[in-house]
């Protein structure tokens, strides 16, 4: 237990200090206001993506349709908001909760299938709840909800992110999560040894969606205005490429492929238009280079090991 | 609804069933070959539709030359984007080759808009005549029953290839085992390859009748009906020829019912029935349970 309580307090620790560097950073603007903003996307992406990692990677169910959960957390927190006058922190939770929730009621019908029938009824169930809130006028229909308090922070994303990795670290090195894990390997072996595979899938899809709900909440207090089709399926494609260049059941890959995704599309600005065939070109090709060996955890394990002093060894073990 | 009026919207439906029909077939044919739920094959079906523009407008080509050629050109291009990029990937997992197919997708979109613009074109209006047809009192035009004919006839040659000639036989082999058919002496390659031209084809006619129905074609074309196709193929039961077939049949007639009923909803609908299926029946309309053995 002490082994643990020391991992915990150092990375903690770990999380506190780069908190304190970034935030020095923007309050010298050597990090623009412009900067801060895509720092803030990175975070909230990066809890989508590791929300969507325990899905597809652990658990082994390609979902489609995560997004979904992103919209509810993010509309259900702005309406508390709005409606219910609630303060920032709790209309967080209970977003999350609300995502969470849903997360559990379609996941029990949905989950039974496999493969891509879940795929393409995941991505159905985004396509309607995307298509049910332009067709509710209190959520401001397909217009879009304007009026949200800008309450959302660098301290805030930062944090949740902080809360996110800690929390499904845990849950992924628990007895549930090596459940999920066995349910990834061999459905038919983990039904054997006595798993519930089906309590385990509907638990990682609920676990999941209360994270995506979280981070839809702060998104929705970040950009102080949300519309539906922000959230459909293509939201969701997104975070499956994410997840997938990090590859299989890590977070650190994990991390740094949605970094470097989110940041792309900013740092190709400089050739203006071309961007957009450039970026899908790219993923082609990192796509064709991973079935060569190449992977994003091994620059994480590169970067982390310049920081360490040991940057030829990781080159060396990889 | 009247009788009259349901009979009208019965042949709406069927004729933009048919449609998704076309394009499903690409999906479900690549589908049962490889494993890959090809994302490109919608737009696909939107390069098919620039090609036949360009010959439509520059060349003043007729109906049936331009969509042959539409045809040629959407096959050649899904042989291209097999080759160069799922290829190298096809030992690799399941979801890597899905991901490149989003890029692959992403990459046709978004260099289509960069090369020729986003603005919508439309094809040119002599291409095919809109003639009001009575049949007693039900109207309907000859674009529908020229789309819904053309749909039929190009569905049953691919009956034809698929039933009755080799390289059919090898596509079916290959689908069903792919070790086993390299064992037999069919050249593995040539008959995917073989099968990404067959489907590419039909989604690049689909193209040209699509852009003809909606009076409409831009680089974002593909995504609406080819999502629909998607969900038609699954419906059907995916992998399975006549699945598709029925599949698409079945959602254009259901979109065009509740379109008439209420237009809002059109855009979920057709995810609503396809739910509603899978959850009473896992493996789609025609598919059937299969009971894995260890």
């Amino acid at each position: 237990m002490s082994t643990y309580l020391k991992k915990l307090g150092i990375s903690l620790a770990a999380a506190v200090a780069i908190f304190a560097a970034l935030s020095l950073l923007i309050s010298t603007s050597i990090i623009n206001a412009y900067y801060t903003r895509i720092l803030m996307t990175i975070c909230i992406n990066i809890i989508l993506a590791l929300s969507t990692n325990l899905i597809i990677n652990y658990t082994g169910q390609l979902t489609l349709g995560h997004s979904a959960f992103m919209a509810i957390g993010a509309y259900s927190a702005a309406m508390f908001s709005l409606k219910g006058g609630l303060p920032f922190p709790l209309v967080l939770l209970l977003g999350s909760i609300v995502a969470g929730l849903f997360g559990f009621l379609i996941g029990l019908p949905t989950l039974r299938l496999k493969g891509d029938y879940l795929a393409v009824t995941t991505m159905g169930f985004c396509q309607i709840i995307v298509v049910a809130i332009q067709n509710i006028p209190a959520l401001g229909g397909a217009q879009g909800l304007p009026g949200i308090p800008g309450k959302t922070t660098f301290a805030w994303v930062f944090f949740c992110m902080v809360l996110t990795i800690l929390v499904l670290g845990h849950v992924v090195d628990s007895s549930q999560g090596r459940a999920m894990i066995s349910v990834r390997e061999d459905e038919i072996a983990a039904e054997a040894m006595g798993i519930n595979t089906t309590r385990y899938k509907v638990m990682a899809f609920t676990i999941g969606a209360f994270f995506a709900g979280l981070a839809g909440g702060l998104f929705a207090f970040l950009m102080m205005f949300i519309e539906p089709t922000t959230f459909n399926y293509f939201k969701s494609i997104d975070l499956v490429i994410y997840v997938v260049l990090g590859g299989t059941g890590n977070f650190a890959g994990c991390i740094t492929s949605t970094a470097i995704l989110t940041m792309l599309p900013e740092v190709l600005r400089v050739v203006g238009d071309l961007r957009m065939v450039i970026y899908p070109l790219l993923l082609i090709v990192i796509m064709i280079l991973r079935v060569k060996g190449f992977r994003f955890r091994k620059i994480w394990q590169f970067l982390t090991g310049l920081v360490t002093g040991k940057g030829g060894d990781s080159h060396a073990a990889a | 609804m009247r009788l009259v009026e349901f009979l009208q919207q019965l042949i709406n439906g069927l004729s933009l069933g048919s449609v998704y029909a076309l394009i499903a077939l690409g999906y479900t044919m690549v589908y049962g070959i490889i494993g890959l739920i090809n994302f490109a094959h919608a737009d696909i079906l939107m390069v098919g539709a620039f090609i036949g523009y360009f010959v439509a407008t520059d060349f003043g080509f007729s109906f049936v030359p331009t969509l042959l050629i539409a045809m040629a050109g959407a096959g050649l291009a899904g042989v291209i984007i097999e080759r160069v990029a799922y290829k190298p990937l096809r030992k690799a997992a399941n979801i890597s080759l899905l991901i490149t197919a989003i890029g692959v997708s992403l990459l046709l979109e978004n260099g289509f808009n960069w090369l020729f613009g986003g603005n919508p074109r439309t094809y040119p209006a002599g291409i095919l005549a809109q003639k009001t047809i009575m049949f007693g009192p039900i109207r309907t035009d000859t674009l529908h029953l020229i789309i819904l004919g053309t749909s039929l006839l190009l569905m049953i040659l691919l009956q034809v290839v698929i039933y009755r000639t080799k390289i059919g036989k090898a596509m079916r082999a290959t689908s069903t085992d792919k070790d086993a058919a390299a064992l037999m002496g069919i050249n593995v390659d040539t008959t995917i390859s073989a099968t990404f031209a067959i489907g590419s084809a039909l989604a690049g006619a689909a193209g040209v009748l699509v852009s003809i129905l909606y009076s409409s074609l831009d680089p974002y074309m593909g995504l609406q009906p080819g999502i629909k196709a998607f969900v038609a193929a699954v419906f059907g039961g995916i992998g399975l020829i006549p699945g598709a077939f029925a599949g698409g049949i079945l959602l254009g007639l259901i979109e065009t019912f509740v379109t008439a009923w209420n237009s809002q909803l059109s855009g979920a609908i057709a995810f609503v029935v396809l739910i509603i299926i899978l959850i009473i029946k896992p493996s789609g309309l025609l598919g059937k349970n299969v009971s894995v053995k260890v």
